[in-house]
Order: C-alpha cells, then sequence, then structure tokens
C-alpha cells in the first residue's frame, strides 16, 4: 500500500471484509459517507411526501388522499426533513468528513463513539419509520408534539418520540466529539483564528447543540411519562399548564434552527472566497457573529408563543430580543457580499448555488421579522406565509447550502467530476420551481389560509394551483442535480487535487484523501484564505501558455 | 503512528456529557420553578408529608459514597489495586442503600394512595398532584441515574479486577467516578426541592 492510497482501498483489518469495513469503520470520513448516503434516501423520501401534500392542495377538496392520511403524511414529512434531513445533514455529513481534515487531524477525537453516533441515527431513524405501521397508525401530531392533542391522540406517538430522543441524543454526542476535538486535536501551528471558517461554524453548532438538546429530550421524555403515567403535568384539569410544554419545546426547537442553518452559513463562507479569489471579508466578523447567533438565538423561543397567551411584556421582550438575531445574521450577509465585491469571481455550480442560498435565505430572514413582530405575527401565525417563511429559510437556505456543499466536496470526497451544464440547469431548475412554489404561499398566508389543513376554500384554489405546479419544477431540478451527481460515477472524470483553487487543508491531500488524511505533516497558512499562492500560480500558467504560443 | 492518551481530551469529552445530563435535569427544575411560583403552599405541605429522616440518610449515603469512589481513584493512582476494589464495592454498596430506601420510601407512599392518578391525588388539590406528580418523575429519572451509575462502576470494577483499568490506564475510572458525583450533585439539588420546601 502506498501511503497515497485513497481511504476506499485501504486493506480492512482482519475479520472485517466487503460490507462490514463500512459497518464497523471508526474512519470519520468512511463514517460521513455513510451519513451522506442514509441521509440523502431519507431526504428523497421525504422530499416525496411533500409533493403528495402539495398535490393534494393543489384544488380543493379531496383530490388524492383523505384528510387522516395527509395528517400522518405532513407529520411523517416534518418529523424526517427536520430531524433525518436538515439538522444531521451538514454537520454529520460533510463536518464528519471535512472537520478532522481542516484541522490537520487524522480523525475526529472519539471514533468510537462516532460510530455510536451513526448507530442512534439509524435506530431512531428506523422507529420513527417503525411507527408509521405499528400501532393505530402514524402520528398526526406534526413534528412539534404539542399537548394536548399529543397525549390524547390513540395513534403511536410513544414511538415517534422516542425515535426523536434518540435521535437527540446521537446529535448531541457528535456535538461533544466535535469540541473536543477543534480543543485537542488542531495541528501544531494552527490557532484559532487559523481555523476555516466550516470548522468555526460547526464549534459554534456543537455548543447550541450540547446547550439544547437535553431539553428537548426531558421535553420528550414528559410527553412518554404523561402518556403512560397521565400524571397532569401539562393537563390544566389537574393543576398542569400546557403553556409549559410550549415553553419547553421550544427552547429546544428554536435553537435548533440554528443548528440547521450554522452550519449551512460555514458552507457558504468557504464558497464565497474560494471563487471570489480573495480573503474573506471580516473573519473575525464572521467567528464573531456565528458566535452570536448561537447565544442570542437561544433566547428568542418564546416568540413561536405570541398567540398562545403570554403576558403581553414576556410578547414584547421576545419581540425584540427576536430582531437581534438579525444583527449577527446580516453581519454575515455583508461579509459574504462585501468579499464578492471586486473579487475575481470564477462562476462554478458550488458558487451559483450559494448564490442561490444568499437570495433565498434572505427571503426566509426578512419575512422571519414579519412573523418576529408580534403585531403582525398575530394575524400570520399557523398560516401558509409561516409554511412559506420556514421553507424559505430551512431549504432555501440549509438545502441549498447542502447542495452547494455537495458540489464543492464532491470532487474531494470522491475524485470526480461532474457535468458542469447539467448541474446549472439542475439549480436554476430549482431555484425557479422553489420560487413558484413558496411565493404563492405568502400570499395565500396572508389572505389567511391556515397551514396543516387538507382542504380550503375556493377561493385560494388558484395560489395553490400555482404552488403545486413549482413544486413539480422544483422536484425535477433537484431530480436533475442528484442524476448528474451520481452519473459522475459512471463517466469517472479523474478530478484534480485542488480542482477549485481552495486554500484550506482539504485542498492540500489528494482526491479522494488517503487512510490517514495527511502523507506529510500539513502547513497551516498564516491566514487561512490567503489566495496569493493560487492567483500566483494561475499567472504563471497563463505567462505560460502565452510564451508556447 | 504512535497513540498516545490524551488525558485532557478525554476530560473535556466527559464534562460535556455530564454538562448536557445537567441540563437535562434542569429542564425538569424549570418546570419545578413554575409550579412552585404557582402554589407555593401546596408546594410547602406536599413537603411536609415525605419523610425528611429517609431523605436525609439518602443524601448521608450518597455522599460517603462519592467520597469513596474519590478515595478509589487515588488508591488506583498509587497501585492499590484491592484498596481500589475494596473502596468500588463498598460505593456500589452505597447504591444499593439508596435504593433499597427509595423503594421503601415510594411504596409507602403507594400504600397511602400517592401516586400518579391515585384517588386522593386526583380528587385532591391541584397543587398537590403537580408536587407529587414532578416528585415521581424527579426522583425516578435520578432513580435510574444512580442505577446507570452503579452500572459503571461495576464494569470498571470487572476492567479494575482484569487489570484493564490500572494505574497508567485509569481515565475510565476517573470518568465513572465523575458520572456518580454527578448523580450525587444532582441529589443535592433535589434533596431540598422536595424534602425542605418550607
Ligand atoms: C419539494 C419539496 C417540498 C414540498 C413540496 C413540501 C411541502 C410541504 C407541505 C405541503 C407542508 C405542509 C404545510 C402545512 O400545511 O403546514 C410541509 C410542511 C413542512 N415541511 Fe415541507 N416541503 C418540501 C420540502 C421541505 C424541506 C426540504 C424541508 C426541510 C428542510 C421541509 C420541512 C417541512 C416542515 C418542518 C414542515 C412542517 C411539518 C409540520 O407542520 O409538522 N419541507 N411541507
Ligand atoms: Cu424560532
Amino acid at each position: 500500500m502506498t501511503a497515497t492510497e485513497s481511504f476506499y482501498h485501504t486493506p480492512s483489518p482482519p475479520g472485517l471484509k466487503g460490507i462490514w469495513a463500512w459497518l464497523l469503520t471508526q474512519d470519520h470520513k468512511r463514517i460521513g459517507l455513510m451519513y451522506l448516503w442514509a441521509v440523502g434516501l431519507w431526504f428523497c423520501i421525504a422530499l416525496c411526501c411533500g409533493l403528495l401534500m402539495r398535490v393534494e392542495l393543489m384544488s380543493a377538496g379531496r383530490t388524492i388522499m383523505g384528510p387522516e392520511v395527509y395528517n400522518s403524511l405532513f407529520t411523517l414529512h416534518g418529523v424526517i426533513m427536520i430531524f433525518l434531513f436538515v439538522i444531521p445533514a451538514v454537520p454529520s455529513i460533510f463536518g464528519n468528513f471535512f472537520l478532522p481534515i481542516q484541522i490537520g487531524a487524522d480523525d475526529v477525537f472519539f471514533p468510537k463513539l462516532n460510530l455510536l453516533s451513526w448507530y442512534l441515527f439509524m435506530l431512531g431513524a428506523f422507529l420513527a419509520v417503525a411507527s408509521l405501521f405499528l400501532g393505530e397508525g402514524f402520528p398526526d401530531t406534526g413534528w412539534t408534539f404539542y399537548v394536548p392533542f399529543s397525549l390524547t391522540t390513540d395513534k403511536n406517538v410513544s414511538l415517534t418520540v422516542t425515535a426523536a430522543f434518540i435521535l437527540g441524543m446521537s446529535s448531541m454526542l457528535t456535538g461533544l466529539n466535535f469540541i473536543t476535538t477543534v480543543h485537542r486535536m488542531r495541528t501544531k501551528g494552527m490557532g484559532w483564528m487559523q481555523m476555516p471558517l466550516f470548522t468555526w461554524s460547526l464549534y459554534a453548532t456543537s455548543w447550541v447543540q450540547i446547550l439544547a438538546t437535553p431539553v428537548l429530550s426531558i421535553t420528550l421524555l414528559m410527553v412518554i411519562f404523561e402518556r403512560v403515567f397521565a400524571i397532569g403535568l401539562f393537563d390544566p384539569g389537574k393543576g398542569g399548564d400546557p403553556i409549559l410544554y410550549q415553553h419547553l419545546f421550544w427552547m429546544y426547537s428554536h435553537p435548533a434552527v440554528y443548528i440547521m442553518i450554522l452550519p449551512a452559513m460555514g458552507v457558504i463562507s468557504e464558497i464565497i472566497p474560494v471563487f471570489s479569489r480573495k480573503a474573506v471579508f471580516g473573519y473575525k466578523g464572521i467567528v464573531l457573529s456565528s458566535m452570536g447567533i448561537a447565544v442570542a438565538g437561544s433566547l428568542v423561543w418564546a416568540h413561536h408563543m405570541y398567540t398562545s397567551g403570554m403576558s403581553d411584556v414576556a410578547v414584547f421582550v421576545f419581540s425584540l430580543l427576536t430582531f437581534l438575531v438579525a444583527i449577527p445574521t446580516a453581519v454575515k450577509v455583508f461579509s459574504w457580499i462585501a468579499t464578492m465585491y471586486k473579487g475575481a469571481i470564477e462562476m462554478t455550480p458550488p458558487l451559483y448555488l450559494a448564490l442561490i442560498f444568499i437570495y433565498l435565505f434572505c427571503v426566509g430572514g426578512l419575512t422571519g421579522l414579519v412573523l418576529g413582530s408580534a403585531g403582525t405575527d398575530i394575524h400570520l401565525h399557523d398560516t401558509h406565509f409561516v409554511v412559506a417563511h420556514f421553507h424559505f429559510t430551512m431549504f432555501g437556505g440549509t438545502g441549498f447550502a447542502f447542495f452547494a456543499a455537495l458540489h464543492y466536496w464532491w470532487p474531494k470526497m470522491f475524485g470526480i467530476m461532474y457535468n458542469f451544464k447539467k448541474a446549472y440547469i439542475g439549480a436554476t431548475l430549482a431555484a425557479v420551481g422553489f420560487i413558484f412554489h413558496y411565493v404563492p404561499m405568502f400570499i395565500l398566508g396572508m389572505q389567511g389560509m391556515p397551514r396543516r389543513y387538507y382542504d380550503y376554500l375556493p377561493k385560494f384554489e388558484r395560489g395553490n394551483f400555482l404552488a403545486g405546479f413549482g413544486g413539480f419544477l422544483l422536484v425535477i431540478g433537484i431530480i436533475l442535480m442528484f442524476y448528474n451527481l451520481l452519473m459522475s460515477f459512471r463517466k469517472r472524470q479523474v478530478a484534480p487535487q485542488d480542482p477549485w483553487g481552495g486554500t484550506t487543508l482539504e485542498w492540500s491531500v489528494p482526491s479522494p484523501p488517503p487512510l490517514h488524511n495527511f502523507v506529510e505533516e500539513p502547513k497551516v497558512k498564516a491566514y487561512p484564505y490567503d489566495f496569493s499562492e493560487v492567483i500566483a500560480q494561475a499567472q504563471n500558467a497563463q505567462a505560460h501558455q502565452e510564451s508556447e504560443k | 503512528m504512535e497513540k498516545k492518551i490524551d488525558k485532557t481530551g478525554i476530560r473535556i469529552g466527559m464534562w460535556l456529557f455530564l454538562y448536557t445530563e445537567i441540563i437535562l435535569f434542569g429542564g425538569l427544575f424549570v418546570l419545578y420553578a413554575a409550579y412552585f411560583h404557582k402554589f407555593p403552599e401546596l408546594f410547602a405541605q406536599g413537603g411536609e408529608e415525605l419523610n425528611t429522616l429517609v431523605g436525609t440518610v439518602n443524601t448521608v449515603v450518597l455522599l460517603i459514597s462519592s467520597f469513596t469512589v474519590a478515595a478509589s481513584i487515588t488508591a488506583l493512582q498509587r497501585g492499590k489495586k484491592g484498596q481500589t476494589i475494596a473502596f468500588l464495592l463498598f460505593s456500589i454498596f452505597c447504591g444499593v442503600v439508596f435504593l433499597i430506601n427509595k423503594y421503601f420510601e415510594w411504596s409507602t407512599k403507594f400504600h397511602h394512595d400517592i401516586f400518579p392518578n391515585s384517588e386522593t391525588l386526583q380528587n385532591g388539590p391541584d397543587g398537590l398532584n403537580i408536587f407529587f406528580g414532578l416528585y415521581y418523575v424527579i426522583t425516578g429519572l435520578h432513580g435510574l441515574h444512580v442505577i446507570i451509575g452503579m452500572i459503571l462502576l461495576m464494569v470498571t470494577l470487572t476492567l479494575v479486577m482484569k487489570e484493564r483499568v490500572h494505574k497508567d490506564r485509569f481515565q475510565l475510572l476517573e470518568n465513572a467516578g465523575l458520572y456518580w458525583h454527578l448523580v450525587d450533585l444532582i441529589w443535592i439539588f433535589v434533596f431540598p426541592l422536595f424534602y425542605l420546601v418550607i
């Protein structure tokens, strides 16, 4: 075996052959890939659920399913998309694969724990789906499991909640692992301010995970207790208070949206400077804003509860705090734009997707302010406006950042290049479809169409038809993107070590990386986004070409 | 490739994990605080019905076991295997005493028809129902942690006997000990909340 042989081909330890070499691996790269296939599969399933719902809503009245199926479908769609796609996607796949490489380490700090997280993830996923077929049918509570409905419905809520509990544990262990890795395994000479921004964002996310997830765990445990023993902690008839459930739930679930979006922002912060050939503007600002979002984002949970009956003071305070989160977020967006300003921009599919991200995410963020102000929220609460808003941030944001990360790191992970033209077409279709899909929902919401309803008044028909039409375009675009990536295995166009001119450490190792990541001691740059060498090389090559002519 | 054990790293990982456990209970304490605010008198009344003596005994038992676990770590670091084993056995024994005590306490309560959904609580005032609901949930969850801690100590004990955990490789014992301290620490919060409510 030569030192540069990729981690795919390294011989398995004795007794571990074929599939076991993967299932029992402790190599962070292999675990990252195992997450990739698992998460990808779930995403496709949940996508189908979403599309089915949209088809049902395309015309008023019953179209292809009854109300019960609809309720189960949107719970399934929500649970999968949240717990099995947006939360784990970027940290588990790309974080596992690239965090150790970006800091010049061999592996994560606790490799066995890492494998355990993957198994917990699979177990949770399996239970979530199993609860669909066991018992009285899939829970119809939505992914928020609000009491009292989640306590009284006869569907199999306990199992789904257990699944969510296990998934939470998995994400917590990953966070713990990443924090320890960052603290203890940075290569010699890499100070905190020399860490790539993607790693920084994962570090901030991990803290949110560790601080917020246990609150969800205990909330879910209490739902189980209440279902089994009916103590009455949330039941007004017995002295309990359902609002407390909501407080506990959102104390996790609002920070969870930062668990979803921070790594996505890390990906974008990585892509923008590389394709602008320019040091990222305000490196420290981006780092601080990550931490700022992590802190401020933990204080705003109750903006989901303006209509639940809180005191006016609480409504005011939470509304104010919610606006504060916009500041660090805006710092990031301005940094990206300032980075591109006067840069030598080279258009590629990852950059294209990153730009789509910025656009869609800004729409999502700005409409978030509409929902953050108590006055307007009272009107829009639980309408389709909310559905459009969160799809813009979670799907337009994290979803597209995930696509961008896939296109950015694909050559590194597999050592092969995909077709650019198809990637552009797929991305464009997806973006256009996205806008057609969700913009009508903003309007529908303002007109008063509620969310989570299976049927609606005839006046909402046109908007829903348009949205459904956009949904199809969107799905076609996504399928094209995935098809293009998968086809690269067929065509096998070998990718160079550093196809984009990246400067972080993962581009200094062969594609795909060898088993021990680094063949020689990694060389740490004084500043991670220093493109002077890349630019000089490109100029040399050009000069060389011209002299040959 | 040389494989050094990074003790600090392992400790960081364990501390982070303990942190999550504290926040797990933190959620329950938040509930306690909210309901205490709502029913202060009834909580006090509920507290009077709990047996302070049993609670105190259990507190003492846990404190002692915490001490012996710490002693076992020191013993192991000094290479005294026999002492380590003795201290560990004693700590596990303390865990057993705690659970037995808890068992009797709970069963007396059951006897007096005080348990989730019992007639007395259902027909009594809401505050008492919530108080005892929280009592069962929190002490139950804590009891579960005691059991997990004991399992951890037993696993460590076996490994100490097999010399897989020894003078130069004591991280497992140290972490099991930390976990046990955590269980103790949480109890120190639980105890006044339920037994000493004024
Ligand atoms: C083609 C893609 C998608 C379609 C057609 C779609 C469609 C829908 C529909 C119709 C609903 C129900 C809205 C309601 O009545 O409240 C919904 C809910 C939801 N969607 Fe999507 N969606 C798509 C992609 C996504 C993605 C990528 C995510 C996550 C990143 C996501 C996350 C959610 C969540 C969390 C809910 C709320 C479920 C609940 O209320 O319990 N969706 N989606
Ligand atoms: Cu929120």
